[in-house]
């Protein structure tokens, strides 16, 4: 592939000041980070039982949190990608809501809807003696209510981007709607469902507003890795800047796996 | 073109001497320590116990003060400790126990702290209870829910010395990061009980049901509060840390129902 746009070599100043300060905005606090982590004593840090309980829990919700997702996700976007039905828009406005609600809000609605008193939860409470705040089962409800919307959106978005001709071709020859989907649909959106699931995953790692408004906050139960984080820098700050550094490898594991996706320019996929 | 191009630069540069010249200019506002006239904008933190009462002290010491500007970070106190230790800028600190005032002092950040306040522990329950508690021995009843504050705030210590003490063996649902996180949890009645303090139960108006603990059987804890010795605004820092030791002041943390120190 041609290069389309020459690379200027020498930026007007008036554009490269700003853009360096902006740089250097983005990356100072993580290099703050990284100065500052306690490396002598990271070991002993992550490997506290605090620290694990954490990890362990985060690891655990947020790869329900994607599973549910996508079971229930995949579905909703081909709905909104391909099916003609009433209130389809309000439908997908209503998908990308959590995606701009402030978290904590997002907390407080589940409670008002989960909760013992909840318009669901009392429910659920009396009829089956289930109550899900203060649960890991509420954590990872928090997580699915926050990080869905990353999922729906990506995958309706490759499905309408799709060609229909393989879809109509398979059906022509006599596939059922099912087969199409199974054999066709699925491979052609696979590298999309894979980058929604990555950044669905890596949004639910990252939750703490509704996490800690719906699900509270218990080592070994509700603690996820950013509540640890945050209730750590009241105590032992160290401990807070450690599992800090956990996260920020998350997150660079997932700009690398999305690598393709986001870091080549110039090539709209 | 070269004039026009070099403007963004200019205005960053004017941007940072004024900076400059507000730091230089604060010293001639220094007042003597006086009750009269002090003037500026402060930032006073404090601990989230106190949101109720210092709002009013703010508003009070505001009128009795125009030219003065009170804004608040409520918040867990030792949250607030480590947010002015990491150069938060702070020119009050009141905190709910001596421990994280320490950490401040310690730090060369805030001297001779006066305690203004004592405040002591109750339990909050919903309006409507599915598990009765009359007393502190009910919050042992198996599967119950108490919230409490996470060990590294007062609240959250206060309320593991009153657990000890009492030798009552709880096992909290969860542990918020401070009290009206606590406070949130009970309203909303999904959990059983919290452990607060008096003066939450007395703020709530009704939203929540207090179980008082007998005075031989509670925990106190006392409130500092200081300046921050960093602070651009001394005087008005000061004359603020003294209206809340005032008669004026004390009133309105008596009327919360805070002990006198």
């Amino acid at each position: 592939m041609s290069r389309r746009h020459r690379t200027t070599t020498q930026p007007p100043w008036p554009v490269a000041v700003p853009a360096v300060l902006a740089l250097l905005f983005l990356g100072l606090p993580l290099l703050a980070l990284l100065i500052r982590a306690p490396w002598g004593q990271l070991l002993s840090v992550l490997t506290s039982p605090t620290s694990l309980d954490a990890l362990r829990l985060s690891i655990i919700t947020a790869t329900a949190a994607t599973v549910i997702s996508v079971i229930v996700g995949v579905p909703l976007a081909w709905l909104l990608a391909r099916a003609i039905f009433p209130g389809r828009r309000f439908a997908r406005a209503l998908v990308t809501v959590p995606l701009v609600l402030p978290p904590v809000v997002g907390g407080i609605a589940l409670l008002l809807a989960f909760g013992r008193r909840g318009i669901v939860g009392q429910y659920l409470d009396q009829w089956f003696g289930i109550t899900l705040p203060f649960t890991t089962a509420g954590v990872v409800i928090a997580e699915a209510f926050v990080a869905m919307p990353f999922l729906i959106i990506t995958v309706e978005g490759a499905l309408r981007g799709l060609d229909g001709r393989f879809e109509d071709a398979a059906a022509t020859l006599g596939a059922s709607r099912l087969t199409v989907f199974r054999r066709i649909t699925l491979p052609l959106i696979a590298p999309s469902l894979v980058a929604g699931a990555v950044l669905t995953f890596a949004r639910a790692l990252g939750e703490f507003g509704a996490t800690i408004t719906f699900a509270g906050n218990l080592p070994g139960v509700t603690q996820t890795l950013p509540l640890a984080v945050y209730i750590g820098l009241e105590g032992d700050p160290s401990e807070a800047i450690a599992l800090s550094l956990v996260l920020l490898a998350f997150s660079i594991a997932v700009l690398v796996l999305l690598r393709d996706r986001w870091l080549r320019t110039g090539t709209p996929t | 073109m070269r004039i026009r191009s070099m403007l963004p630069v200019l205005a960053l540069v004017g941007l940072m001497t004024s900076c400059g010249q507000n730091t230089n200019a604060t010293p001639e506002t220094t007042q003597p320590t006086t009750t009269a006239a002090a003037s500026g904008s402060i930032t006073v933190f404090a601990a989230a116990s106190l949101k109720g009462t210092f709002t009013t002290i703010g508003s009070q010491f505001e009128a009795a003060n125009p030219g003065a500007t009170v804004t608040f970070n409520f918040g867990g106190s030792s949250s607030l400790a480590t947010q002015i230790t990491q150069g938060a800028p702070a020119d009050v600190f009141a905190s709910a126990s001596n421990k994280t005032m320490e950490t401040v002092t310690t730090a060369k950040l805030a001297a001779d702290p006066s305690v203004f306040a004592v405040n002591s522990l109750e339990i909050a329950t919903p309006t409507t209870q599915s598990i009765p508690v009359t007393s502190l021995a009910d919050l042992a009843t198996p599967g119950i829910k108490v919230a409490v504050c996470q060990i590294d705030v007062p609240c959250g210590a206060t309320a593991l010395a009153l657990f000890e003490k009492n030798k009552v063996t709880v096992t909290p649902t969860s542990q918020e990061p401070d009290v009206k996180a606590v406070m949130s949890k009970v309203t909303l009645g999904e959990v059983d009980a919290g452990i607060v303090y008096v003066t939450d139960v007395q703020a709530a108006k009704g939203s929540v049901t207090g179980v008082e603990i007998p005075a031989d059987q509670n925990v106190t804890t006392k409130y500092p509060i200081a300046t921050v010795l960093t602070t651009k605004q001394p005087a008005t820092a000061t004359a603020f840390v003294q209206y809340l030791l005032s008669p004026a002041g004390q009133k309105v943390m008596r009327e919360a129902g805070f002990a006198a120190p």
